[in-house]
Formats: structure tokens, C-alpha cells, sequence
């Protein structure tokens, strides 16, 4: 046998890690003091720790709580002996102002209606983001949701939003017929064709037969006049109009820069070219002039008399806004999938939309959703542009709770508040996507 | 290698040709911009027959099968598939792809799905099939390429060889009468390749018509009825595998076959 053969007889029993490897001294060496380097950050980190909760701390933990002025706040910090510029937080005005900072100007006996149009949100968002824990049944709801949050936030006759929803569902009919007794195409004209025809021409009538309210000249009028208080847009403030249009800009966005998207890396030229030009023009210009379009311009173009909601023309601005930057994230998104998965999808005779509903969407959208999610972040963040044309939303809010005298000169207590409320919003959508990103893992990579 | 003893032997007498014809091509001509990659192609394959295409890289042959179910667009010439001729018609498109099955170099499994979805999108989307049905069909295909218990698995988590095996059960599912093969074996380890090829040859002695472009010469010897040598976008020759390998006529046959035979 030669001197490098080597055989075991008996195998090792396992031991305990060392001590210094694991528990509290273990995750300390390893995150804090694992190299020279790394300690002096640590250290340097603590001390800048201190030196910000020092002084914050001293500040923020004040008894101001139920004061109901600035001069209160005063007094009361004068009488425990903390004088000067920051000696304490006046955390009065937030007591005070915190119910206008989240509804504005809207009516205080209606405000259950904003409430819970929120609490039905977060049941129609729910089959939405969180597919796999909630009945698929509900799905429905969320449809029927998108029709009952206009009616609860700004009230009205019951009918509008109904025949809103009707519009769809004649479209629907329309396009079901045409699809099965002719093609897909005259299906699909069919039925815009419908839905159109019924908004444009017939819903007003029917609106007005049902919504009309007997008077005294015409006391047989009116079928069901169901309907609640109108709440004028003018009303509308605080986070409450932020999640308005945040919601509903964002969820208008998506699928709008999906298609624009698409239409970008259409081979139909007049498709590609309008939507190039639609996403560079839109991308190219500030958000502030689309708002000073909307609350200005927009009525120049519109015919005299028409009353055109300044939320909804808000709305429309921040949504193409979006959008416009949202079609460039996906289409980040579609340029990183490899040209072997539109092949694969067209070999199996997969027709354009199923290969794109089926395989590409499903692939590219997961690869985007960092870039979505920030786009949605900053359509959040950017509502408080509103305030610019005269919208009331938190920041618009915060200039009025100062112009009042009693709290003249409060900065950082109510401007805190109402980053601390964002923050916590955006952190949620945040953390929100890294949960997707980790459910949606296939391990491909 | 120890694996030669265990080859494959193939019955030859099993591998039968029909006289119905499953692809006609006539004067073919494709161009990329101005570059001209298939030069007047003439093809006639019959419904059972195996053709093996050889040549060197940029020849044209994977253009060649990739224009036999329009995943690229001749400009010249008639292709006809099963009896549909290939043109614009979105329609015809869609029902050759229906008809002809096709294995990628890199699989093309879809990534964000199982396998068993993988195999059951299409018979459920395109053919209509209802799920429990289709799942059927998927389970038996992938007992037919030995992987039944990686159903439930994501592509990533499978080898190579593994995954070609399920792109190759994902083109059956569809129930093709023609299969095309783009290197099928090309991106592949050596030890993967034999099993590969191995549910190539039981789909062969089952009479499927099949159109391989492939490096294998092994395969070419066994299994085909027919190679197909081509250079610079034209066929330039094509015999029984015997003859064609044992008796190669044109010099730039000759050349290619001693290169890669060569050692």
C-alpha cells in the first residue's frame, strides 16, 4: 500500500457551533465588527444616531397635545421651563386639524361616506393583491366597486353610476352577439359601438326619467329617485382627494400603459407612431403644466356650458401622465424577455392577445413590477402638485391651518404629520412589492 | 463511453413512408434586408419521413424550418403545409402552427408556468380542450418522455435534457402530424443529449414526420431516411444516409462531412 492511501474507520459526531459565531455576539462580529472598516462605520453611525435623537427627541416629546393655539403651546412649555425657539413640539394643531387634514372641506355629517368607500377599497383591493387568500368570488365586488366609490364620495342619484355600469353591460351583449354570430372584430365594434351610443345619447334620458324628482307641477314624475347629498369637488381635501386620485390614477395607469406599451412595439406603423408620439410628448412636459391645462385651458376647448369636473379633469392628466411613464417600464419589462418566448408562445399557435395575456404580460410585468411600483410611488407622491391649482390636499390644507391665526407659525409639526402619513403609504406599496416579487419567484434565474 | 453499450438500436422496418405528402416547398427565396439566405429552395417531404439537415452555421437550415411554420416570412416561392398554403392569411398561420409541432435550441419553456402548464396552455387555449382533459393528455406525454413526477415543477428547477424532454411532450400535447427540430441537442451536455435523442427515435418508430436540423450524425445514420446537406442557403445535396455519408458527391460535402467526422 503506498504512503498516500488513507481510509476512515470511524465518522466525526457533529458539535456545537463555537459560542462567538452565534446568538447576539455571533450577529454582531458578523454585521457590526467584521472588519476595521466596517467597525468604524458602526461607530460612526451610533454617533450620528445620538447626536439626531438627542435633539429630536427633547423636541417631539412634548405635552402639547391638547393645546389649542400656538400662544398655548407656549405657555404650557414657558411652565415647565422649556423656553426658546425648539423647546418643544406643539402637537395641538395636529389634535386639532387632523380630521380636515384627511377630509378636507367635505361635509362632517357625510363623512361616513368617504370612510367607508376606504373601508370598501380595501375589500375590493384584496382579491387583487392578495388573490390566493381571499374567495376568487370576489373579484366581482371589486368590478361593482369601481361604480359605487364615485356615487358614495360624491353622491348624486344612484342611477348615474348604474347606468354607467349598464353601459358596459350592453357593451358586453353587443359584443358577445357579434362575436358569436359574425367575428371577433365586428363583435369587438359592436360593442364599443353600443356602450358608446348608450353613454353618449341614451343614459342621460333614462338618468333623468328614473332620477327625476316629483314636483309640485309634475307630481307623477320620477320612478325611483334614489339618490344622496351631492358633494361638490370643491369640498374634497386632505389625503382623502390624495387617495382618490392616487387610487384611481394608478389603477387607470396600468393597464393604459400596458397598451402602450404593446403599441410601441406594434408593427403597425400609424399605432407605433401615435403611441411614440403620445409617450414622448406626455413624458416631455412637466406635471404642472398638464394641471395648468386641466384647470385652465381644458374648458377653452369644451363647448360653453359644459360643467366639467375639475377632480375628474385632475384625474385624467395625472392618469395619461402616469401612464406615459408606466409604458416605458413595461416596455423595460418586454425588451428583457428573450425573443425564444414569443417564439415558443407562436409555435403552439398561441394568437397575438394570448400570447401576450398567457406568456409575455405575465413575464414581463413580473420583471418590471420594481419600476411599476415606483412609478406608482411617485403618482402618489406628485397629488400634492394639486395644490398649484387650488385642490386642497394635505400640503394645500397645511398653508390654510397656518393662515389660521391660532396656529400661525406651526412648520414642522403639521408638515411631520403629513410626511410621516405619505411615508407610510409609499412604504406599504413598497414592501407590498417585495412581497409579490418573492411570491412570484419561479427560480428561473 | 459506457453508454454505447446500452444504445438504441432502431428497427428499421418500423420507419414507414407514405405516399401522401406532408410539405411541398417550391422555389423558395428569403431574403434578410438584402442578404439572400435561402436561395430557390424545391423540398417535397412525405408524411412519415425523417429528414435529417446538415450543414455549416449560417448555412441557412434553421431559417430554413423556422419559414415551415412562419415564425419567419419567405418573400418568394410556395410553401405548402399539410395541405394549407403558407401566406399572409393570419388564418392558414395559425392552423399549420396548430399542425406542426417545433423544439427550440434553447426549449422555450415558459418559465412563470409548471410543467404541466406548460403543456396544457396551449391544448386549452388554442385547441379548446377542457383542463381535465388536457391534463390527461399532458401527464401521458410526459410519462412517454419518462419525467412524470417533475409535473408539478418549475423549468428552472429541471436539467437540460429534462427540459428539452418537456418542450419536446409540450409540441406533442398539440398532437402535430410534423415536428420540426431546431438543434435540439445543440445546448445540451453530452450525457443529456443521449436521452434526448432517445425520445426522438421512439417518436420516429412511432411514424411522425419529422424535420431535424441537428449535428448528430449518429442520429442521421440511424434513424433518418433522408439528409439534406446545405450551403450557403442552397440545398446542394441530399441522399439516403448510407449513400450519403459512406458516398458524398459534391466537394463541399466531402469537406464538411471530414471536418466533422473527422476526429
Amino acid at each position: 500500500m503506498s504512503d498516500i492511501s488513507f481510509v476512515r474507520t470511524d465518522m466525526l459526531s457533529e458539535q456545537e457551533p463555537p459560542a462567538s459565531s452565534v446568538g447576539v455576539v455571533g450577529w454582531m462580529r458578523e454585521n457590526l465588527f467584521s472588519s476595521w472598516l466596517n467597525t468604524i462605520l458602526t461607530i460612526l453611525s451610533a454617533g450620528l444616531l445620538y447626536l439626531v435623537l438627542s435633539s429630536l427627541l427633547p423636541w417631539a416629546i412634548s405635552p402639547t397635545w391638547n393645546a389649542a393655539s400656538l400662544g398655548e403651546c407656549r405657555e404650557i412649555l414657558h411652565d415647565l421651563g422649556r423656553d426658546g425657539h425648539f423647546s418643544g413640539a406643539c402637537w395641538g394643531v395636529v389634535r386639532d386639524r387632523w380630521v380636515q387634514l384627511f377630509m378636507g372641506f367635505y361635509p362632517s355629517e357625510l363623512y361616513w361616506r368617504p370612510i367607508l368607500a376606504f373601508i370598501l377599497l380595501i375589500v375590493a383591493l384584496a382579491p387583487i393583491l392578495f388573490a390566493d387568500m381571499v374567495p376568487a368570488k370576489l373579484i366581482w365586488f371589486s368590478g361593482l366597486y369601481v361604480f359605487l366609490m364615485p356615487w358614495l364620495l360624491w353622491g348624486g342619484s344612484i342611477w348615474a353610476p348604474v347606468s354607467a355600469l349598464a353601459g358596459f353591460v350592453l357593451g358586453f351583449v353587443a359584443y358577445q352577439m357579434g362575436t358569436t354570430r359574425i367575428s371577433g372584430l365586428v363583435g369587438l365594434i359592436l360593442g364599443v359601438v353600443t356602450a358608446l351610443i348608450w353613454w353618449l345619447f341614451l343614459s342621460g334620458y333614462v338618468v333623468d326619467f328614473l332620477a327625476a324628482v316629483p314636483t309640485e307641477q309634475n307630481p307623477s314624475a320620477g320612478v325611483l329617485p334614489l339618490a344622496m347629498d351631492t358633494v361638490n369637488s370643491r369640498l374634497f381635501g386632505g389625503f382623502m382627494l390624495s387617495i382618490t386620485i392616487g387610487v384611481i390614477a394608478i389603477a387607470c395607469s396600468l393597464p393604459l400603459g400596458i397598451v402602450l406599451a404593446l403599441g410601441r412595439q406594434s408593427d403597425l406603423m400609424i399605432v407605433k407612431v401615435l403611441c411614440v408620439g403620445f409617450i414622448e410628448f406626455i413624458r416631455g412636459v412637466p406635471l404642472i403644466t398638464l394641471l395648468f391645462v386641466a384647470s385652465t385651458l381644458l374648458n377653452i376647448f369644451m363647448p360653453p356650458g359644459t360643467a366639467f369636473d375639475i377632480i375628474l379633469r385632475v384625474l385624467i392628466m395625472v392618469t395619461i401622465f402616469a401612464a406615459a411613464y408606466m409604458a416605458e417600464v413595461v416596455r423595460g419589462g418586454l425588451a428583457a424577455l428573450p425573443k425564444g418566448q414569443y417564439e415558443g408562445a407562436d409555435s403552439l399557435g398561441l394568437n397575438y392577445w394570448q400570447a401576450q395575456r398567457l406568456i409575455i404580460m405575465p413575464q414581463a410585468l413580473k420583471i418590471s413590477i420594481p419600476g411599476i411600483v415606483s412609478t406608482f410611488i411617485g403618482v402618489f407622491k406628485d397629488t400634492t402638485l394639486v395644490s398649484i391649482i387650488g385642490l386642497l390636499d394635505p400640503l394645500g390644507l397645511s398653508n390654510a391651518i397656518r393662515a389660521d391665526s391660532a396656529w400661525n407659525g406651526v412648520v414642522w409639526e403639521l408638515y411631520g404629520f403629513i410626511a410621516l402619513l405619505f411615508w407610510v403609504f409609499c412604504f406599504s406599496m413598497s414592501r407590498y412589492s417585495m412581497y409579490l416579487e418573492r411570491k412570484l419567484q419561479t427560480g428561473h434565474r | 463511453m459506457s453508454e454505447t453499450a446500452t444504445e438504441r438500436t432502431v428497427d428499421r422496418s418500423k420507419l414507414q413512408v407514405s405516399d401522401e405528402v406532408a410539405i411541398e416547398i417550391t422555389g423558395m427565396n428569403k431574403w434578410y434586408g438584402s442578404f439572400h439566405v435561402l436561395k430557390d429552395i424545391n423540398l417535397t417531404v412525405n408524411q412519415g419521413e425523417r429528414i435529417v439537415i446538415a450543414g455549416p452555421s449560417g448555412s441557412g437550415k434553421s431559417t430554413l424550418i423556422r419559414c415551415l411554420n412562419a415564425l419567419e416570412e419567405h418573400q418568394q416561392g410556395r410553401i405548402v403545409v399539410d395541405g394549407t398554403e403558407l401566406s399572409n392569411d393570419l388564418k392558414n398561420i395559425d392552423k399549420i402552427r396548430r399542425e406542426v409541432g417545433m423544439v427550440f435550441q434553447h426549449f422555450n419553456l415558459f418559465p412563470h408556468l409548471t410543467i404541466l402548464e406548460n403543456l396544457t396552455l396551449a391544448p386549452i387555449w388554442v385547441r379548446k380542450t377542457p383542463k381535465k382533459e388536457a391534463e390527461e393528455t399532458a401527464m401521458h406525454f410526459l410519462e412517454k418522455v419518462k419525467i412524470p413526477e417533475q409535473a408539478l415543477k418549475y423549468p428552472g428547477q429541471l436539467s437540460g435534457g429534462q427540459q428539452q424532454r418537456v418542450a419536446i411532450a409540450r409540441s406533442l400535447c398539440m398532437r402535430p402530424r410534423i415536428m420540426l427540430f431546431d438543434e435540439p441537442t445543440s445546448a445540451l451536455d453530452p450525457e443529456m443529449i443521449k436521452e434526448v435523442l432517445d425520445t426522438m427515435i421512439e417518436l420516429a418508430e412511432e411514424g411522425m414526420t419529422m424535420l431535424c436540423v441537428t449535428h448528430e450524425m449518429g442520429f442521421a445514420r440511424k434513424v433518418a431516411n433522408r439528409v439534406i446537406f446545405m450551403d450557403e442557403g442552397q440545398i446542394v445535396e441530399q441522399n439516403e444516409p448510407e449513400e450519403f455519408f459512406n458516398n458524398p458527391q459534391s466537394p463541399r460535402t466531402k469537406l464538411f462531412l471530414s471536418q466533422i467526422l473527422g476526429h
